[in-house]
């Protein structure tokens, strides 16, 4: 079997994080990392094929800047067999829905019988595009999975909710989204690093892919951002001292004032 | 136009492994393996997994496939947080590999470079000796042939990896006749090869430094590496290449220093406030923040040399020089940056001041790394 994994590029943790007050886009200047869910992802699809399912080829998919190259060639080493990286000025300013239509149809010519994307990307935080992608694909959807196994052609996946786990099986081609907890991705060796630059990256452009302009880009945009703010200001702590075992009271009282027991 | 400070996004990529197997491996334990003096194998394993004992050797030969200036990187990172851990790879790589790699026969090679280039076996490098130390030509440990074998007596002095359980072999140099200098290979477990007990010292307390003897240690003849007599000239060429490693732990640990006094100096207030705003801390700063930065510079640009098949030993000394003295002055102004925590054994730092002095000893003192530079201008 084929599995897909998407990621991308996002500014690096260590970089401040700035909207251009004249785009409301994220200023990417700085430095850039791979998003580290999707190296969750990567690691899973690795895992699957070292525990015996017969994975022919795990191809990552990115939707960024043509200079993305230092994240894609971090996925290479960390074990996908190829890259594909769709790229062109047309899809700047894509929103949530023109990417995941862009990714879909760049992700439905990759037979992959398996799409994995990471929970959320760092730099947005908008943990929906699993689900997006999963509906451009018409296949099904598992999120936020913590644990995953494979038998036949059934994916069994289970994921955290508020009140436990969810035990989800769906039959492939299905799509998941990880979480962080699904793994604990190795670091890549020296030799995977080098190796890296050997294997093919394919560049491909909208047209390439067959992707309609008018659907892509700030003008295909279905979500328009008319301003932006900063967060309100963090409310001062309040210090509760323990004077002779009366914290505890003080402390429910506390969080029964503001409602949240 | 071809001058450019951007590293390649495969060397950027082996500073982050090498960070992130550093600052979640070694971080943890170092002070722990420096209390008690342990040497941690199964982290020097770990790191051979990664491939970070071979990284300038062919993957051919059981290396990493990378270059001298991936190479420096590695050590930085590794000495940004723990120099022990370093010079530990370091005097594998350079010192215990390279003259099996250079100098080696076909023969030699395949016997014995595929465990040192891959790290399932540590090499060590025995030059030093009890009356040979700056003076590492005066060497008395002597080397006869006999029926096939060289018969080798002496002893050699404050030798890194050849004591531990990794350790598999020990490349020394031995007077084969007179005014006639050879290195031998000798393989740890050979009969009347001996290592100390671990030597007690002040820093690199996780790093083995041992004593040796020979006494009628009989290996091969095929053993002598490269022809008879070019022992000397060797260990020079080994030395000049080792300095690039030893001067980018310099760097390293005058980077970890620097960031230690740079985040104390935000988070400790005295008088109302950090003591960062004080003029006197942030001019340490600002001078350790520029000579780190010259540091690097120097060290990169020595690695690039070799790289680049240049001449490189003139760099190499430079370096080693500048940041072995560096490595003292950052260590020593970001203790003091710490006041009375700085002294206690709870804070790296202290460690680290007590790691540094050793790089204006060890792979050369500061004096003959002048005597080098000095010779290097034709004086
Ligand atoms: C932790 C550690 C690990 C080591 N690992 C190894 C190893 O793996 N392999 C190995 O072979 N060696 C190793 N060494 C040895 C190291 O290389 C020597 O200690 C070093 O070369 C200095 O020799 P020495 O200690 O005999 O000092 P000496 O040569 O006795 O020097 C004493 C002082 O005299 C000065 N001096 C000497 N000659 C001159 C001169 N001509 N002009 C001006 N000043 C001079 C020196 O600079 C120094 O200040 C190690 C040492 C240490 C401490």
């Amino acid at each position: 079997m084929n599995i897909a994994v998407c990621v991308k590029e996002v500014p690096s943790a260590t970089s401040a994080k700035r909207l251009d007050p004249s785009t409301y886009r994220l200023d990417r200047s700085g430095d850039s990392e791979l998003n580290p869910f999707d190296v969750h992802g990567l690691e899973e699809a690795i895992k699957l094929r070292e525990a015996g399912h017969e994975v022919e080829e795990i191809v990552a998919v990115c939707m960024g800047r043509e200079n993305a190259q230092r994240p894609l060639q971090k996925a290479l080493a960390l074990g996908a067999d190829r890259v594909v990286l769709l790229t062109d000025p047309a899809l700047a300013g894509s929103d949530i829905s023109g990417t995941a239509y862009a990714l879909a149809t760049v992700l439905e010519k990759q037979n992959a019988d398996l799409v994995i994307l990471g929970q959320q990307a760092s730099d947005a935080d908008c943990y929906v595009m699993a689900a997006a992608v999963a509906d451009h694909l018409r296949r099904p959807l598992v999120t936020q999975v913590a644990s995953l196994s494979l038998e036949g052609g059934t994916l069994r996946a289970k994921r955290q909710t508020e009140h436990g786990y969810d035990v989800i099986e769906a039959t492939l081609p299905a799509v998941i989204s990880v979480s962080d907890a699904i793994n604990t991705p190795r670091l890549p060796s020296i030799k995977a690093i080098m190796g890296a630059k050997k294997k093919p990256t394919d560049q491909v452009s909208a047209a390439d892919a067959g992707i309609d302009p008018s659907r892509v880009g700030e003008g295909g945009a279905k979500s328009v951002v008319r301003s932006v703010s900063p967060p309100p200001a963090k409310q001062e702590g309040r210090r509760i001292e323990d004077t002779g075992g009366d914290s505890a009271g003080a402390i429910v009282e506390f969080l029964a004032e503001r409602g949240v027991i | 136009m071809t001058l450019g400070y951007d590293l390649s996004d495969q060397h950027a990529q082996l500073r982050e492994t090498v960070r992130a197997f550093a600052e979640g491996q070694l971080a943890p334990v170092a002070e722990e393996l420096d209390r008690e003096g342990r040497f941690p194998a199964e982290l020097v394993q770990a790191a051979a997994e990664l491939g970070l004992l071979g990284i300038p050797l062919p993957e051919s030969a059981g290396g990493s496939g990378f270059d001298t200036v991936a190479y420096a990187i590695a050590i930085e990172e590794l000495a940004r947080v723990d120099s022990s851990f370093a010079i530990t790879v370091a005097a594998h790589t350079s010192l215990g590999t390279m003259p099996i790699h250079l100098f080696g026969s076909e023969q030699q090679k395949a016997r014995w470079l595929d465990d040192l280039a891959s790290g399932r076996g540590l090499g060590a490098f025995g030059l030093t000796e009890v009356g040979a130390g700056s003076d590492a030509g005066a060497t008395r440990t002597t080397a006869r042939l006999d029926g096939g074998e060289w018969v080798i007596d002496g002893s050699k002095m404050f030798i890194t990896n050849a004591g531990t359980p990794l350790s598999k072999l020990v490349t020394i140099t031995a007077r084969t006749g007179p005014d006639e200098v050879s290195n031998i290979v000798v393989e740890n477990g050979t009969a009347g090869y001996d290592q100390s007990q671990p030597l007690k010292k002040m820093g690199w307390r996780s790093s083995d430094t041992r004593e040796l003897t020979f006494t009628g240690c009989r290996v091969p003849e095929q053993n002598l590496l490269g022809p008879r007599g070019e022992g000397f000239r060797q260990f020079l060429e080994i030395l000049d290449g080792g300095r690039i490693s030893v001067a980018a732990l310099g760097l390293g640990m005058a980077q970890g220093a620097f960031e230690m006094g740079l985040s104390y100096a935000k988070q400790r207030e005295q008088f109302g406030r950090p003591i960062g705003s004080f003029q006197a801390i942030q001019f340490k700063l600002a001078d350790i923040a520029t000579e780190v930065e010259a540091a690097r510079n120097l060290v990169y640009k020595a690695a690039w040399l070799k790289d680049q098949g240049r001449a490189f030993a003139q760099q190499a000394a430079i370096a080693k020089l500048y940041t072995g003295e560096l490595a003292r002055r950052a260590c020593n102004e970001s203790l003091q940056i710490h006041g009375g925590y700085g002294f206690m054994d709870e804070y790296p730092i202290s460690r680290f001041y007590r790691d540094a002095k050793v790089l204006e000893i060890g792979e050369g003192t500061n004096e003959v790394q002048r005597l080098v530079i000095a010779r290097g201008l034709g004086l």
